[in-house]
Parts: C-alpha cells; sequence; structure tokens
C-alpha cells in the first residue's frame, strides 16, 4: 500500500531530511516508525499525505505515483489518508460532531450518511454522547480521540500518526495504540511516527528506525 | 488505490444538484453567521463600502433630476412673441386668432398688457417701483406660441422663430435654446464626472473588501490548513470567503441606498419650498428601481470580485504544499 523506492527529500535551505529511503507497508499493515527528534519522520509522513514532494525517488500510494499527481487531484487523494496530529488539530469554535463530520463534509456526503458514520466513528473511540461539547471542554486523551474519529470517519485505507501518544500518560497512550491495532485488523494501513521506545518494545509490532534521514533499522 | 478502497458515496445527477445547491445554501448562511458573530466590526465595513457606494449613486440621481427638469422644458420649447408697442389688446386678440390658422404651432396664448404688469408685480416684488409707472404700462402684450413637435425641432425652430419675427406686430420673437443646450452640456460633463468617480469608488470597494477577506484568511490560516489536509479542494476552501465577499457588496448597497433616499428626503421639503417659489411643480425623484437594482448588483459584484482578487492573492500562501 505504501512504497518507497530511492526516496530522498531536500529542503530549500539545503538540509537533507531523508536519504535514500526504500520500504513497503502492505495492505492492513501497522507499523511505527521511529528515531529521535530530527531523523526524517515528520517528513516522511508528510511525503505519504503529499503535503511535500520527494527531491528524488519514487513515492507509491496503492500503486499510484505521487510524483506524478497533479496539484488539483491532491486534495482527493488527500481523502484516502487519515491523518493524527500530536497536537490533534480540532477546530476550537466547531463541536466534536462537527469537527469528525469535516471530511465527509467536504467530500459532499449526504446528511443522514454523515450523522451515521460520525456517531459510529465516535462510537469506535468511545465517545459516544459527547458529540454536541467543543473540544475544549475535552481531555487531552479525548480530544486525541476526536483526532483518531476524524480521521476514519471516511474509512480511509491508510491512517498516519504523528506522535499521537506525546501528550498523553503511558496508560491513555496504550488505549490509542489499541484503537490503531483494532483498525489495521480491519484492513487498513497504519503507520504511527513515535519515539516512545517503551511502548513499541512492548507491542511488538514492526518497527521502521530512522537516523539523520537513513533507514537504518527495521 | 483501487475503486474499491476509496471512500464512495452516492452520485446520482439529481443527488449531485441537490447537495451542491444545499451547500451552496450552507455556506450562504454561515457567511451570513459570520457577519453576525461580529456585528460592530461588520457594521462598520458595511457602512464604509455604503458611503464609497452612496457617493456615484447620489451624483447619478442629482444628474437625473437636473436632467428631468432640463427634459420639461425640452418637451415645452416655446416660443415668446413680444408684440410692438401700438398693438392695443383688441389687436393683440385679432393677432393671436391669426396664429391659430397656423397648422405649426399648436397651442398659442396671450397675455394683454394688463395681465403682463399684474403678473410681474406678484412675482417680482417691485410692486411699489411699478406704482410709480401707473400712468402708463411699460410692459409690451406677449403672446407665447408653442410649436408642434415636428416644428420643435432645433433646425425648425431657428426658421420659424425668424418667420415669426418678422410678422408686422410682432417687436422680438424670443426662443432661448443656448441655455437649454449648455445645461445639457454641463450635465453631460458632470456625467462623465460620476463615471470617472464611480469608477474610483469601485476600485476603493474591491480594495476594501480584498483587505477584510484577506484579514479573515489570516485569521482562519489554521482552520483552512486543517481542511486543507483532510482534502478540502480549493473551491470548498474559497466558498465562504466568496460568500462573505458577496454579503459584505450587497449589504454595503442596500447602506448606500439607504444613504441615497434619506439624504433626498432631507431635501424634498425645503427643495419643494423653494421649487413653489418659482411656481415650479417639482418633484425630486427617488432612485428608481431599476437603478436600485444596478446599485445592489454593483455592490455585490465588486464584493465578489474583491475577495476573488484576496483569496487569489493570500491563499496560495496557506497551501500546504
Amino acid at each position: 500500500m505504501i512504497h518507497f523506492d530511492q526516496v530522498s527529500k531536500r529542503y530549500q535551505s539545503g538540509h537533507e531530511a531523508l536519504r535514500n529511503v526504500s520500504f513497503r507497508l502492505a495492505a492492513g499493515e501497522m507499523a511505527f516508525l521511529t528515531g529521535h527528534s530530527g531523523a526524517g519522520k515528520t517528513t516522511l509522513l508528510r511525503l505519504v499525505a503529499l503535503v511535500e514532494r520527494a527531491s528524488r525517488g519514487q513515492v507509491l500510494i496503492g500503486g499510484q505515483n505521487l510524483n506524478r499527481l497533479v496539484r488539483r487531484k491532491i486534495p482527493y487523494f488527500r481523502r484516502n489518508i487519515g491523518l493524527v496530529f500530536q497536537d490533534h488539530r480540532l477546530l476550537p469554535e466547531r463541536t466534536v460532531f462537527d469537527n469528525v463530520a469535516l471530511p465527509l463534509v467536504i467530500a459532499g456526503a449526504r446528511h443522514q450518511e454523515i450523522a451515521r458514520r460520525v456517531r459510529a466513528a465516535l462510537d469506535k473511540v468511545g465517545l459516544l454522547g459527547k458529540e454536541r461539547l467543543h473540544p475544549i471542554t475535552l481531555s487531552g486523551g479525548e480530544q486525541q480521540r476526536v483526532g483518531i474519529a476524524r480521521a476514519v470517519v471516511n474509512k480511509p485505507p491508510i491512517l498516519l500518526a504523528d506522535e499521537p501518544t506525546g501528550n498523553l500518560d503511558p496508560e491513555l497512550s496504550r488505549e490509542i495504540m489499541g484503537l490503531f491495532s483494532s483498525f489495521s485488523d480491519f484492513g487498513v494501513t497504519v503507520l504511527i511516527a513515535t519515539h516512545d521506545i517503551e511502548l513499541i518494545q512492548r507491542m511488538n509490532t514492526r518497527t521502521l528506525v530512522l537516523n539523520k534521514g537513513s533507514l537504518v533499522d527495521e | 488505490m483501487s475503486k474499491a478502497t476509496t471512500p464512495h458515496f452516492e452520485r446520482g445527477p439529481r443527488f449531485q444538484l441537490r447537495a451542491w445547491l444545499l451547500r451552496h445554501l450552507q455556506t450562504l448562511f454561515s457567511a451570513l453567521g459570520e457577519l453576525t458573530r461580529n456585528p460592530l466590526g461588520s457594521a462598520m465595513t458595511a457602512g464604509v463600502l455604503g458611503i464609497a457606494l452612496a457617493l456615484p449613486a447620489g451624483l447619478y440621481v442629482f444628474l437625473d433630476n437636473v436632467q428631468a427638469v432640463g427634459q420639461n422644458w425640452d418637451g415645452k420649447v416655446q416660443i415668446s412673441l413680444f408684440l410692438k408697442d401700438r398693438i392695443d389688446d383688441s389687436a393683440a386678440d385679432d393677432f393671436a386668432r391669426s396664429l391659430r390658422l397656423r397648422p405649426e404651432l399648436r397651442h398659442i396664448q396671450l397675455i394683454t398688457r394688463a395681465e403682463a404688469l399684474e403678473e410681474y408685480r406678484q412675482l417680482s416684488g417691485f410692486a411699489e417701483a411699478l406704482n410709480a409707472f401707473e400712468q402708463e404700462n411699460p410692459l409690451p402684450a406677449l403672446v407665447l406660441v408653442e410649436p408642434t413637435l415636428r416644428y420643435s425641432e432645433p433646425g425648425a425652430i431657428k426658421g420659424l422663430v425668424a418667420e415669426l419675427g418678422a410678422l408686422p406686430a410682432v417687436e422680438l420673437a424670443q426662443f432661448d435654446l443656448e441655455w437649454l443646450q449648455r445645461l445639457h452640456a454641463i450635465i453631460h460633463t458632470l456625467k462623465r464626472g460620476v463615471v470617472v468617480l464611480a469608477a474610483l469608488l469601485a476600485l476603493g470597494v474591491l480594495l476594501i473588501v480584498g483587505n477584510t477577506i484577506r484579514l479573515g484568511i489570516e485569521n482562519r490560516r489554521a482552520e483552512i490548513e486543517i481542511i486543507q489536509l483532510v482534502g478540502a479542494t480549493d473551491a470548498f476552501i474559497r466558498r465562504p470567503f466568496l460568500y462573505s465577499g458577496f454579503c459584505y457588496g450587497l449589504l454595503g448597497a442596500v447602506m448606500a441606498w439607504l444613504l441615497v433616499e434619506s439624504g433626498l428626503w432631507l431635501v424634498r421639503a425645503p427643495l419643494a419650498e423653494l421649487a413653489s417659489l418659482y411656481q415650479a411643480d417639482f418633484l425630486l425623484a427617488s432612485l428608481s428601481f431599476r437603478a436600485s437594482l444596478v446599485l445592489c448588483l454593483a455592490g455585490a459584484l465588486l464584493g465578489l470580485a474583491g475577495s476573488w482578487l484576496a483569496l487569489r492573492r493570500h491563499l496560495r500562501g496557506v497551501e500546504a504544499e
């Protein structure tokens, strides 16, 4: 589902964030992406979501070469990828329901469809009944779960998470990771960037290790 | 990515049309909601736009009224025939009767010397001075004739005036066309001025709306970035800003209409008094329905254009790529 072939990314400042990175992730596979901060974890995720384009090499997502995807098709491509951020990135003036509904609204889903899917997503993350609340009134863990519900509400085949447990205590982190692995059980390809080594060791999942932009270990 | 794995929603043409309409309605209402969320700021912006639009609209109404006055006189082309001193009342009456036989004239009115004096006494306020002439009326008898439409043309009327002036009973045939031509020239020049002013102020409206929308984009930069990341197209992101630009422009136009109409309302009473002093029956016209429609349309389109320009210039800056 995700295929990096000799991918390098050099920013205009001259900083080389990724060097000759190659790996494959099958559909339904879950993997961690780790390494010290500045190793290129976020850059790698940004290349998958087409927030950035590779300087060299090829990124293939679901068989589609991202180098050949024209600008105006990027929004439609992104609808296939669920994104979870460390700082949640929720819209503070909108309710939990509206935040989760956002990808469906953008895709032009039908009203009843939106309501049904949003409830299903919120149910999955255990927040049913908090739809009418505003994100600011929720705890950090709950906000992160709203972010996850938003990422999976339109059932994307790929789920990317950038330090999703960065601000959470170990128990909440375990809970969130459990959620992610349940999505991969349903066939979603999940790639999680994290530096929480302890958690990774406990999970016994495939791990990609980046060091100064190079993939050093699997 | 295979078709089966991409999010898939019902996509009949009728559903699409309905969804499209619904989406636009939703955006319109949320844009209106956005305006009411900051009522003072929105009112101030609309007020500035209103003043900018009211200036050309007000001048347009003013010129329209002046032109209407001109046309009033235009339609009633009148030649004044001042009769010779030796013509007495009965001779003047005979002369007036003889004019009725002429097919090129359609309306003939005789004002005898006594009537002329009476009218002058009433209107001029020189009654005292005129009393000094009591023995002798200095005013000549006057026949006002109105040519038929065919003879009211500028070319034909000159010949007619010369012909009437040559009649033995007539001392002087007067037709003052010059002031009318001057009035038309002045109106024409002013209209040009209004066009220039309107163009400048339209540019002002464009800049005001553009700047307001730019601030809106700045304020919502984070939000725009998020919805871009979850797959929003440029059109989706632009739509609410375009609608708020449209609303601002329309609100400004409504404000301008109110300003012009209340200005007219304020001027109407004193102007009617002034007109009555000149024994004129003059009614100050409001903005016509068509002009009001044009004003609203122009405001809305300028708002739309202003926000479009701002989006073109500033939305690029928040692209996640």
